[in-house]
């Protein structure tokens, strides 16, 4: 069962075109549809979050974005470009990896659990993709390094290897290693569930900067609804492997028109 | 009740020397070709192509349920009724390469499935090529947990040396028969052998600790 691409366009152009867009998404694991036709747009420069109930598919959409999972069918755009398909003779073929590495680059990940190199210090961490990716020299990429680990407040942890580092300082070396690669689009996975209460703030207040200060395009999964009410310029709420409601955040969280968003809200609010 | 001879002790001790050297290489030489094909066989065991993969597969398993003894036979005797004549130093390699390198390629696959599904991901979402990956990532965390059975093997191949004294390999084995055949001396001969093994093999065991211990603290990997 081959889709017909046709419909689909081979670029995207215009005055208003997204940084991402999702056409038509679908994602399946054998019989589990987990993504359903999905259609999301994310402007350049915009903070979306995305919440919902546990398996709605939420880290699904970041992971195919990060290309960590390959699509059943549909289109994703980064930059007005196809990133899952590629455009060949005047039609999308599926990408190839050259094609697939050359979108990559513009985007960049945060894990749930940090997922820090063990074996290199803080630095290295930063280091290793200007390196071995972006092909700086070791001078370049050490001092683009630590202006990134001086942003999240760690300047002075460089030398230490993760399993020095706490959970909060960990997650901070995780985001300056992906800035440091200066991607246009920066995805969030639930980046303060792996951590003690007390340090959730040293990363919150680390994305609060980047909101202020980049014109960085930013989607984020989490479970914090208090702070994804306060720095979101739009949330999006999951439900089955699809896009159930969606607004600002003073909308969808004081004023939400589903049903199902509700319950989840109340939910939510009742577990807190 | 016989008695031990010490002046055969050091006449026999340079044809000794020369033949724990003979071991030593055949041990050296067999290992590095089985270290090189081990990684040979985990990577093609990698790559996502289902006939390679299934040959890898069933190559490892034939070398794991047939002994030793009869691969070295295999390639020496049955090698040149195909054409393929050999010298006895090059079959008692290559057989004992083969051997130890579907024991290594185990080992190998081991490490590498030891390092967390997060590690390829984080090094995806940096965009390292995949040979990048391996060199820069998963294989250093793939190491310390893999070296204690690389010793192991290092050590099991030295021992296995006298499985080429078979064919005419003029190691210890080989050595210590030959003075028997000659003198009708067994005691001092095998004794000898032996503690030569026993002075080797101890020391090497305790360097590989050591060793391992130094790779986890140089990768910075001690908790
Ligand atoms: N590799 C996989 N193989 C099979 N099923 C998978 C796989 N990855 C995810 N799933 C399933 O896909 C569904 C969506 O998973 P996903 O991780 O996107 O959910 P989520 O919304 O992030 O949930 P949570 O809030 O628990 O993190 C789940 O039912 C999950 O079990
Ligand atoms: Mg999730």
């Amino acid at each position: 069962m081959t889709e017909d691409m046709s419909r689909y366009p081979l670029r995207l152009e215009g005055d208003d075109v997204p940084m991402v867009r999702f056409r038509n998404v679908t994602k399946r694991y054998g019989p589990l549809v987990v993504l359903n036709q999905l259609d999301l747009d994310v402007s350049t420069g915009e903070m979306v979050t995305i919440i919902g109930p546990s398996g709605s598919g939420k880290t699904t959409v970041l992971r195919m974005l990060m290309t960590l999972e390959t699509i059943d069918s549909g289109v994703i755009y980064v930059d007005g470009e196809p990133l899952t398909h590629m455009e060949r003779n005047g039609q999308l073929l599926p990408a190839s990896s050259k094609h697939i590495r050359r979108i990559r680059s513009k985007i960049g990940m945060c894990f749930q659990h940090f997922n820090l190199f063990p074996h290199m210090t803080a630095l290295g961490n930063c280091m290793e993709g200007l390196v071995q990716v972006l092909g700086l020299s070791r001078r370049e990429a050490e001092e683009r390094s630590m202006e990134l680990l001086d942003m999240v407040g760690l300047a002075e942890k460089r030398d230490e290897h993760p399993s020095r580092l706490s959970g909060g300082q960990q997650q901070r070396v995780a985001i300056a290693r992906a800035l440091a690669m200066r991607p246009k689009v920066m995805l969030f996975d639930e980046v303060t569930s792996a951590l003690d209460p007390e340090v959730i703030s040293e990363v919150t207040n680390v994305i609060r900067r980047l909101v202020g200060a980049h014109d960085l395009t930013m989607l984020m999964v989490t479970h914090q609804m208090g702070f994804a009410k306060e720095i979101s310029d739009r949330v999006c709420f999951f439900f089955n492997g699809a896009v159930e409601e969606q607004g600002t955040p003073a909308k969808l969280f004081e004023n939400p028109e589903r049903e199902r968003t509700r319950q989840f809200l109340n939910a939510v609010l009742d577990a807190n | 009740m016989i008695e031990w001879r010490w002046h055969l002790v050091w006449e026999l001790a340079p044809r000794f020397v020369d033949a724990a050297g003979k071991t030593l290489l055949a041990a050296g030489g067999g290992y590095s070709i089985a270290v090189v094909l081990g990684l040979v066989l985990v990577l093609a065991q990698r790559t996502r192509f289902r006939p390679l993969t299934f040959a890898v597969r069933e190559f490892v398993e034939l070398i794991r349920s047939t002994p030793l003894l009869l691969q070295v036979f295999f390639v020496f005797y049955v090698g040149p009724q195909f054409g393929l004549v050999l010298s006895p130093w090059t079959a008692g390699l290559i057989a004992i390469g083969l051997h130890y390198g579907a024991y290594l390629s185990e080992v190998y696959r081991g490490g590498i499935e030891s390092v967390p599904a997060g590690q390829w991901e984080a090094a995806k979402a940096l965009n390292l090529s995949v040979v990048r990956t391996y060199r820069r990532i998963v294989i250093p965390q793939a190491l310390p947990p893999a070296i204690s059975g690389m010793g192991n093997y290092l050590v099991g191949i030295f021992k296995d040396t006298p499985m080429l004294s078979v064919i005419g390999v003029t190691e210890l084995m080989h050595t210590a028969t030959a003075v028997g055949a000659e003198s009708y001396r067994y005691l001092e001969p095998y004794t000898m052998v032996g503690a030569i093994f026993l002075a080797i093999s101890l020391p090497a065991a305790y360097l590989i600790s050591r060793f391992e211990k130094w790779v986890r603290r140089t990768l910075g990997m001690v908790k």
